[in-house]
């Protein structure tokens, strides 16, 4: 039936089309809206905790009704996220394609050249910081960070440190670790984050730099033990954690959760992206899910994102400098 | 038969190849330190198995006697061929015309010109095959898929459907 | 007895009548994704997801659970039907039942698949209601080496068994294993093989493009080839009689269907694991503790039932870690889970403690999903088999756009769409040149996990290939390896015959 109409009679069919081209121009006015469902990119494969982050995002969305078409999650997650990189290059002006980033949206550009530069995509909205803690089994004798460089140093560079694929995040941390406390751990490479804590409490690794969302169940069965936060303040769910800073450490980490654009897509597109995302930060879902995960909302839109992304590519390059320069693999 | 059976083992030889001179981007040796094979053993020394193996069928099949049997049946082989192409020209339309255009056009031509049917099934399925991806796909799955050129008809479908 | 009465709580929710239209609905709409080639149980669960929001959590869970179980069920139809796997999970369902369905005995495959599945899927979750948490500490003991020697197994259990060409047979597995390293090493966190920087190729190559490719495609191609020779596929018939025959003949395969069960179950339990290599260990003892293994991958019964059992209840045993420990075992479950933490709950060891109504709304809920997958996937044989009915180049037609979509869908990707094209190809002529095509599918689909699991070991445990043997578990499942390896071997040496053992890797 609608086959019908729109390939017969195809004279019709264009001259519909003026006027929804005449019907768009004139809504532009009062503020530009999406033609066609949004696809969000998401620059990490299904079940992962970006996954599961942006489709959170979808879900608060579709609930509270903040966009008029359906967002519809995509997964982009081959090579880091050098998929996602390309996809977004490749459709430069699109305005109806959005990308959910994690920090691979810097390290990836940096560690392998895949023709992307950052700089030229156009920013909507970063969400969220999350945060990273230093954990053990709760078994294990380790209760403090002087234990943890003691341990690790004893163990002569067999301590297990797990995490997730080289050159992302958790290796970095744990490389920023490695260089402040003069230590040197064997990292042991994992698909998620779920499968580092699962491995910790098997007993399989001896420590993890996970998420606290990751580990936040394991924890509060008493199966695994924070040992400090790599955060400037200490965190609501864990109050008797140290921070690094507290023990006198300058380590912090923060992992972002941000929205990017293609570049060239028109402003009031921008705009209504931008208006659609800080209408969700303030939904009381997102608020208690930041609460209960740990997460830091912090919301931030427009040219302070753009410097912000920008200053954040400086320190990864810096720290996987680092990284290259110690010779670790 | 045994002609087929030597090019498809020196094919495959040429893929091994092909991939080991890829593989070598990586390390394939085993080192102690980092524990165990680099990121290219495993594609190197698989495709080298392979590449042997192939070898190993080429030089049985050169020393068998050669028989009659045809690897393809002529008059079959068009038909085969034909719908080969069609496949292929489809796909290739798929981004520029949409999947509403291509598919239905790769349908009418399998149901009435290749597969001689009646009109009435032929207009059946080019018609139902695309209204049930759209509804399949699109409305339900959500699942969007590719339009080409025809983007611009689909935005009052959505407008109506989402 | 605290476990019934909690039990009995969660079916008072879950059978109520809007819960119960619930079910119907989701199975309904489970099986017709399942049964399409390319989409599975990810893509159901995924789109429902952000639906659930508007009914309460619990009729939410089992609409998803409803939805999951459903396209467990319609997995197998589109294996048997059109001889493509839906998902890499009924992979094995596919070696028996395409040859069913050429026989014209298709309504009685999906009869076999129906009645196992709901058999695989009923003792699993007995086994679930019973023993979730004490079983939570086992997947706990499943390291990367245990991983790795699981595979092994599951390899072993299947590769190095089949009758066809040792050299060829050996090329099709490190084809597969080679396809399997294409995209991002993990380790190193380099891209390899990407072949001229194609970005299609970052994420690797997919199971379900390799499977549509020569399964779907290659077949057409092959059957177009010998169709006007000879009819190729005998027209199906079913009638009742045919469902009691059916339920009889189950009824004799009562190990077969146990064995599955618990295989299933305990193999699904496993994070990473999961159902694939559950199914295809589970066809493999059947068809080697048979009386006729020669039997099996010419249309044996048991060889359908087996591996339904085995994904069945491994669904539900992937259930288990993501419940009680907040791992998914699967995309699936991830994505489940990922529901479970936006209505507020906290999966994990505390779950079961804090949220008992949930947890076992949730398991009543299994109960009532199989119940009504069985009775609807019955229900709905007869359509599926006229389906098969049809002219072979309207079905031709149809299961090449099926496959073209299909292709396109999970990944959103036009590369696929022509790797699935290419594949169909190369799978045609490697078909015609007798290569098996098979272990090309099962090593791309096992080749991943082996990898990663081995290399994980010998980095954490600084390079000691004899990790693997010492550790407990990983020793005892390489050493059942290693004699699914040799009994073989030993048998055919025994009887003097041709040796028809492929080495596995």
């Amino acid at each position: 039936m609608i086959y019908r109409i729109t390939r017969r009679a195809a004279l019709a069919g264009v001259a519909s089309i003026a006027m929804i081209a005449a019907g768009a121009t004139s809504a532009l006015a009062e503020g530009w809206k999406p033609q066609k469902p949004i696809e969000m990119v998401i620059m990490a494969g299904q079940g992962g905790g970006a996954d599961r982050l942006a489709r959170l995002f979808q879900s608060i969305i579709q609930k509270e009704g903040l966009a008029s078409m359906p967002v519809l999650p995509v997964n982009k997650g081959g090579g880091s996220g050098a998929e996602a990189l390309r996809y977004l290059k490749d459709n430069e002006g699109d305005a109806h394609k959005i990308m959910a980033t994690l920090n691979s949206y810097y390290t990836t550009p940096l560690r392998t050249d895949i023709g992307v530069d950052i700089e030229e995509f156009q920013p909507i909205a970063r969400m969220a910081l999350d945060t990273f803690v230093l954990w053990v089994n709760a078994d294990s004798d380790v209760q403090t960070l002087d234990d943890f460089v003691a341990a690790v140093k004893a163990s002569g560079g067999e301590w297990k440190m797990g995490g997730t694929g080289t050159g992302q995040e958790d290796s970095l941390v744990t490389a920023m670790l490695e260089k402040e406390f003069d230590i040197k751990v064997t990292y042991v490479p994992f698909g998620g984050g779920g499968d580092v804590a699962k491995n910790v409490v098997g007993g399989h690794i001896d420590s993890s730099v996970n998420n606290p969302s990751e580990a936040l169940g394991f924890y509060q069965a008493g199966k695994m033990r924070p040992i400090m936060a790599m955060t400037p303040n200490r965190l609501d769910v864990f109050p008797d954690t140290p921070t690094a800073t507290e023990l006198g450490h300058d380590i912090v980490y923060w992992m972002q959760r941000s929205f990017v654009a293609p570049k060239g897509m028109p402003a009031e597109a921008v705009a209504y992206y931008t208006e659609m995302f800080k209408n969700l930060s303030q939904t009381e879902e997102w608020q208690t899910y930041t609460r209960e995960k740990a997460l830091m909302a912090d919301f931030l839109s427009g040219d302070e994102l753009q410097a912000y992304f920008l200053e954040e590519r400086e320190k990864h390059a810096a720290i996987l400098a680092d990284m290259e320069g110690d010779g670790a693999s | 038969m045994l002609i087929a059976d030597r090019v498809i083992a020196i094919a495959i030889m040429a893929l091994s190849a092909y991939f080991m001179w890829h593989a070598i981007a990586l390390p394939i040796g085993w080192n102690g330190m980092t524990g165990g094979p680099g990121g290219g053993a495993f594609p190197f020394w698989l495709s080298l198995i392979m590449l042997l193996s192939a070898g190993g069928v080429l030089i049985r099949s050169l020393m068998q006697a050669p028989s009659s049997q045809h690897f393809f049946d002529s008059q079959m082989l068009r038909s085969v061929i034909l719908v080969v192409v069609a496949l292929f020209v489809t796909i290739a339309l798929i981004p520029v015309l949409g999947a509403y255009i291509a598919i239905p056009l790769f349908i009418f031509w399998y149901i009435k010109i290749y597969g001689r049917h009646g009109w009435v099934l032929t207009a059946a399925l080019t018609i139902g095959t695309p209204v049930f991806l759209f509804f399949f796909f699109e409305v339900t799955l959500k699942i969007l898929l590719p339009k080409g050129v025809t983007e611009p008809l689909f935005f009052p479908l959505y407008a109506m459907f989402f | 007895m605290e476990t019934l009465a909690l039990l009995a709580d969660g079916f008072a929710t879950s059978l109520s009548p809007i819960n119960l239209m619930i079910v119907i609905l989701g199975v309904t709409a489970g099986l017709f994704i399942g049964a399409m080639p390319g989409l599975g149980s990810v893509n159901g669960v995924a789109i429902v997801l952000p639906l659930t929001f508007i009914v309460p959590p619990s009729s939410a869970i089992i609409l998803l659970c409803a939805i999951y179980y459903g396209a467990m069920y319609g997995g197998a139809i589109s294996s048997i039907l059109l001889g493509i796997p839906g998902a890499s999970t009924a992979v094995a369902t596919t070696f028996d039942g395409r040859p069913m369905a050429q026989q014209g005995k298709a309504g009685l495959a999906l009869i076999a698949a129906a009645v196992a599945s709901f058999v695989g899927g009923t003792i699993s979750v007995v086994l679930f209601t019973l023993f979730a948490v004490p079983l939570a500490d086992l997947a706990l003991a499943f390291g990367p080496a245990e991983e790795f020697a699981l595979v092994l197994m599951a390899f072993t259990t299947f590769v190095g068994l089949g009758g066809d060409d040792k050299l060829k047979t050996i090329i099709m597995i490190c084809l597969g294993l080679v396809l399997s390293t294409v995209g991002l090493d993990l380790i190193s966190g380099q891209p390899r093989l990407i072949f001229g920087d194609l970005p299609g190729f970052y994420s690797g190559v997919s199971f379900l493009v390799l499977a549509i490719g020569v399964y779907g495609i290659g077949e057409i191609l092959y059957t177009i080839e010998s169709s006007r020779t000879a009819p190729q596929v005998t027209p199906a018939k079913i009638s009742l009689r045919d469902l009691g025959d059916g339920i009889r003949t189950m009824n004799r395969m009562w190990r077969t269907m146990s064995l599955g069960s618990f295989l299933g179950f305990f193999v699904g339990m496993l994070p990473a694991a999961g159902a694939t290599p559950a199914a295809l260990m589970a066809y493999g003892i059947a068809r080697s503790t048979s009386k006729d293994p020669k039997s099996f991958g010419k249309g044996n019964i048991e060889g359908v039932a087996a591996p339904e059992t085995a994904n069945n209840a491994a669904s539900t045993g992937s259930l288990l870690p993501m419940l009680t420990l907040g791992i998914p075992g699967s995309p699936t479950t991830a994505l489940l889970l990922g529901g479970m933490v936006m209505w507020g709950l906290m999966p994990g060891p505390m779950l079961f403690i804090e949220q008992p109504d949930f947890v076992w709304g949730l398991i009543s809920s299994l109960y009532t999903a199989n119940f009504a997958a069985v009775a609807i996937n019955i229900a709905l044989i007869p359509l599926f088999v006229w389906a098969l009915r049809m002219p072979f180049t309207v079905l031709c037609a149809i299961v090449m756009v099926l496959c073209i979509v299909g292709g396109f869908a999970p990944s959103q990707k036009m590369h696929d769409v022509w790797l699935i094209a290419g594949f169909g190809v190369a799978g045609y002529l490697l078909r015609k040149a007798d290569y098996p095509l098979a272990p090309l599918v099962l090593a791309l689909v096992l080749g991943p996990l082996m990898e990663k699991s081995f290399r994980q070991t010998l980095i954490s445990e600084q390079g000691n290939v004899l990790a693997f043997i010492e550790r407990p578990l990983s020793g005892t499942f390489i050493a059942i390896a290693a004699l699914f390896f040799v009994l073989p071997l030993v048998k055919y040496l025994r009887k003097g015959g041709r040796r028809s053992v492929a080495p596995a890797e």
